[in-house]
């Protein structure tokens, strides 16, 4: 009997060891999901108009509006849809957490790379999705400016210039006969260009993304499912899934991962309780600016330099600027593992006419979460640090005047004269200015969502879990196995430990020498 | 009195003790590099060994539980006062002076008074506290919105540090465990009783149990001719 008991329990400890040890993950749900969406991207999307065919669009168009008007006769409603939407109306109306209900967006925030759109729209409105849009008389309740194209062509040869017009040299007939869902060409012509360059503000979305491999984008590789956009950024109505925190608040339109791959989509579970609390983003996204560089600083108070009575421009080796007289001094980073924070989906930002005092880096956007919130989840982001003109009298980050069409008009582009572009800026939003101005720090907290790196390529445990140089290292107020340990336990146990040995020895070299003079003795 | 052989540890029980020896060991490896002390298997197979092997030891206790109860065995940890101090004197003086130990071992008292007092504290406080804080480690869940969890803890800390503590003095008691191992009547007689079953005890009497066809804690072998 005692024979049969010992060997059942010699015999479940080692089935229990080795299984667990030598367990294959067998196929699971994951793998079919995978699959799943691997044939729904091999579908062939086949339009069900042939718009080179519709009467409306087989007509010479001499204005862009015309095209829009024609699009509008036989899509009656669309043009109310745009016009609700931010890509046209650059605010919308948001919960700003203790702010309250705010028309927040494009047009009245501030940001830290060219600071804010207000005087200086004949530069901002070539990404506007619509025509004309070079100051605040525009009616943003008129569809006849409606630009449909910008998203809508599939030629890739239409592009914008001056004024948010299309280029002269576009043909409108043909784009307007060749329209589409959305591609990347599409989205990328603005998105992948924000800030003025590659990948200058997101750092998540470049040009490298119209035509990826696996290693920069899982999802948009050629080689790979090939996604667009529109994938992910699905939309009714005009209004999109997907959006900044650096021009939103609220905890609504998210795109996320879950859409297609479900909450818990992986085989361990282990690793499915991690997404309690952490982001996909932050283990499936490593590094950021893997193909261009991001900029990372931006010291306007070095701006309007000049040579020779001329502005100029430096370049770093690479080829990023890293001067120019018109914006100042940038400072740029590449291959980059990314900032951690908890956000649950709500964000603050500076709001036009908010009085700060600089004794920290001003958070123009601040996005909000903690350990202890349910909803907030340990996302990858890229922080933006700036210096920017401040009023010290009226503590007021200023907007200035950037763009004029000639000088003398306050443009600093044109002038380099901060306190007039300050002058004319401020006047522009109805705030006050009180002649003197300084530069401050600014940190700006931009969310990291693209370029998926392949799962073999993620964040593996031990670059969290570890003492020294977690990546989660700046993350506080919680327990995390590996990274943390309490100095009075660890005193205690090393202690004790090193007490023991001590002790041990002593007492076994004691013991030895007694025994050997007692042996003597004895003899 | 002359030594003879005694079957003090039957088998069942030197396989609990040697099977838990490896467990511990393999637990405590495991367990530090999770702690972040050293890298040894990798941080994700690490955690991988030490919940499995948490699960063969919460077995190997269910049965030696039942072990305990079942042969009467558990009645070896009823602390004493008599003699503890007898056989804390005969660790810091009596060992230095060649002196006997002050309580003799038998097949039906095989701990000496100190044993007693430790390893019941091992059993009633250290090792529970350390499974138990294991266990809440494991099916421990952060709060959650949605779904209902096993657990909901608003943070590993305090169970993290008391399962790290309760490793830190099991590490200790290890440590003097084995060294105390050397102490017996020769310096591997403790650990030859604990291999083979049997050890040279000075018995006084033959002390009998109810035989069967098994040999039964306490029988004396044909005592070896000297």
């Amino acid at each position: 009997m005692r024979k049969i008991i010992l060997i059942l329990v010699a015999l479940g400890i080692l089935a229990t060891v080795s299984a667990g040890i030598l367990r294959k993950d067998s196929p699971s749900s994951s793998e079919l999901i995978l699959q799943k969406l691997q044939d729904q991207s091999a579908q062939e999307e086949v339009p069900s108009v042939n718009h080179s065919l519709l009467s409306p669009l087989q007509t010479e168009f001499s204005s862009p509006q015309q095209v829009t008007a024609a699009c509008l006769s036989c899509h009656t409603e669309r043009g109310k849809e745009v016009m609700a939407s931010s890509h046209w109306s650059w605010e919308r109306m948001e919960y700003v957490p203790g702010r309250g209900i705010r028309s927040l967006g494009k047009k009245n925030l501030l940001n830290n790379f060219c600071i804010g759109v207000s005087e200086n729209l004949e530069g901002c409105d070539k990404c506007h999705a619509g025509y004309n849009y070079t100051n605040h008389q525009f009616n943003f309740s008129n569809p006849a400016n409606i630009d449909c194209l910008i998203c809508h062509d599939t030629t890739q040869t239409y592009a914008k210039s001056g004024l948010g017009l299309p280029q002269p040299s576009v043909n409108l007939t043909k784009v307007a006969q060749s329209v589409g869902t959305p591609k990347r060409a599409n989205c990328g012509t603005c998105h992948f260009f924000g800030g003025g360059g590659n990948n200058v503000k997101h750092g998540d979305l470049e040009e490298a993304l119209f035509a990826p491999d696996r290693q920069i984008d899982v999802h948009m590789a050629t080689n790979g499912v090939d996604l667009e956009c529109v994938a992910c950024h699905t939309a009714q109505n005009h209004r999109m899934k997907g959006k900044l925190y650096s021009v939103s608040s609220m905890n609504r339109d998210r795109s996320s991962c879950e859409q297609c791959h479900t909450q818990l989509p992986h085989k361990k579970t282990i690793i499915n309780e991690h997404t309690l609390k952490v982001a996909c983003q932050t283990c499936h996204i490593p590094t950021y600016a893997k193909a261009a560089a991001t900029k990372m600083t931006w010291d306007w108070s070095t701006a309007g330099q000049l040579k020779d009575g001329q502005p100029y421009t430096d370049k770093d080796e690479q080829g990023n600027v890293i001067y120019t007289s018109a914006k100042g001094s940038f400072g740029w980073g590449q291959k980059l593992k990314p900032d951690y924070i908890f956000f649950n989906g709500t964000a603050t930002h500076y709001l036009l006419g908010d009085e700060v005092i600089p004794d920290a880096p001003i958070p123009i956007n601040q996005l909000l979460g903690n350990y202890d919130d349910p909803q907030a989840k340990i996302i990858p982001v890229k922080i933006h640090r700036a210096k920017q003109i401040y009023d010290p009298n009226t503590k007021l980050l200023v907007q200035p005047k950037l763009v004029a069409k000639m000088p003398g008009q306050g443009g600093f582009w044109k002038d380099f004269d901060w306190h007039e572009s300050a002058k004319a800026g401020m006047a522009s939003v109805d705030l006050p200015y009180s002649g003197e101005y300084t530069f401050v720090d600014t940190e700006m907290t931009w969310p990291i969502n693209h370029m998926v790196a392949p799962k073999e390529d993620s964040v593996q445990c031990i670059e969290c879990h570890t003492r020294n140089g977690s990546r989660l290292a700046a993350l506080k107020g919680f327990y995390m196995p590996g990274r943390d340990a309490n100095p009075v336990v660890e005193w205690l146990g090393h202690g004790l430990i090193i007490l023991v040995i001590v002790g041990v020895l002593v007492h076994a070299t004691a013991r030895m020498i007694v025994h050997k003079r007692y042996k003597k003795e004895t003899q | 009195m002359k030594p003879v052989k005694v079957y003090v540890y039957p088998a069942f029980e030197r396989f609990w003790h040697w099977t838990q020896a490896v467990l511990t060991l393999f637990l405590m490896l495991s367990g530090f590099e999770i702690h972040g002390s050293f890298t040894f298997f990798g941080y994700e197979q690490a955690v991988r060994y030490h919940n499995n092997a948490a699960v063969a030891l919460l077995i190997l206790i269910a049965f030696a539980i039942f072990w305990h109860l079942t042969t009467g065995e558990w009645k070896q940890y009823i602390p004493t006062r008599t003699l503890v101090m007898a056989q804390v004197h005969y660790y810091i003086v009596g060992i230095f002076r060649n002196a006997p130990h002050p309580t003799k071992k038998t097949a039906l008292s095989k701990l000496n008074p100190l044993q007693k007092i430790v390893y019941l504290g091992l059993k009633v406080l250290l090792i529970p506290i350390t499974v138990l804080s294991g266990l809440l480690y494991m099916f421990y869940r952060y709060p959650q919105q949605h779904q209902m969890a096993a657990l909901n803890v608003d943070g590993l800390e305090l169970i993290a540090l008391t399962h790290t503590l309760g490793a830190f003095l099991l590490v200790a008691f290890l440590l003097i465990h084995i060294y105390l191992v050397t102490t017996g009547h020769t310096p591997t007689s403790n650990l030859k009783a604990m291999i083979t079953g049997y050890e040279e005890l000075e018995v006084s009497e033959p002390n009998t149990r109810a035989s069967s066809d098994t040999p039964e804690p306490g029988i004396v072998e044909n005592p070896s001719q000297t």
